[in-house]
């Protein structure tokens, strides 16, 4: 619709028209607030997690889970500089404990959603496929946090009465 | 020809005082826009609805995504 608009645009005169075309669903997948009346409280971004721990694919497993455990935490993310996910650290990983970089543990590419996507639909997919969380990166693959399913229904609960 | 735009683009065009000009159904705005746009269904589009634009600088249109 934006090429349209935009095209229309310069039919009445416009002499620099910009097409944004991945419009706001690229602009809410990278985190970017919007404006409006479907809150912010009504996406994934807001209800997440972001004391998740994360790891380098370089890094010893024993070392990571010693981190776990002071964080009370019983998954991390591995991540690259930019924080991009490459992979989850799982718990059956985290309790073998073997002396093995993340690489050789992690699962790589783990599923992940928008800061934008609805909150509803994600805990409709949580309950589909019994998931307790997931992880939240921008549209770029960076991490952001975690939501976990229980935070996702009592938000739901909170605004849906 | 309009020029597309990424959203690097759209920031950097946005601090220089480009209007954003949402083109959905007002109903699709009311639900959620990108902060400061206005809006402009594509329907009614037309020479009284962009009077009050200055048609020499840029401005930046969007919808929802590419369809």
């Amino acid at each position: 619709m934006s090429p349209r608009a935009a095209a229309r645009l310069e039919s009445l005169g416009f002499e620099q028209v910009y097409d944004y075309v991945a419009g706001k669903a690229d602009w809410g997948s990278a985190g970017l607030p919007l404006e409006g009346t479907n809150g912010r409280e009504t996406r994934a971004g807001a209800h997440i997690r972001s004391d998740v721990p994360t790891c380098r694919l370089d890094e010893r497993l024993p070392i990571v889970c010693e981190r776990l455990e002071q964080s009370g935490w019983d998954t991390c993310f591995v991540v690259d500089d930019r924080r991009v996910v490459l992979g989850r650290l799982g718990r059956r990983a985290i309790r073998g404990r073997e002396d093995v970089s993340i690489e050789e543990v992690m699962t790589p590419g783990p599923s992940t959603i928008r800061p934008s996507a609805r909150l509803r639909d994600v805990l409709e997919r949580m309950r589909t496929q019994k998931l307790t969380n997931l992880p939240v990166t921008t549209s770029d693959g960076r991490f952001t946090g975690l939501l976990t399913r229980r935070d996702a229904e009592e938000a739901l609960r909170r605004f849906e009465g | 020809m309009p020029t597309p735009a990424d959203r690097e683009l759209v920031q950097q065009l946005i601090t220089e005082g480009a209007p954003l000009v949402e083109v959905l159904p007002r109903a699709e705005y009311e639900d959620e826009h990108l902060p400061g746009a206005i809006s402009i269904p594509l329907r009614e589009l037309d020479r009284e609805r962009v009077r009050q634009l200055e048609r020499s600088r840029p401005i930046i249109a969007y919808c929802y995504d590419y369809q």
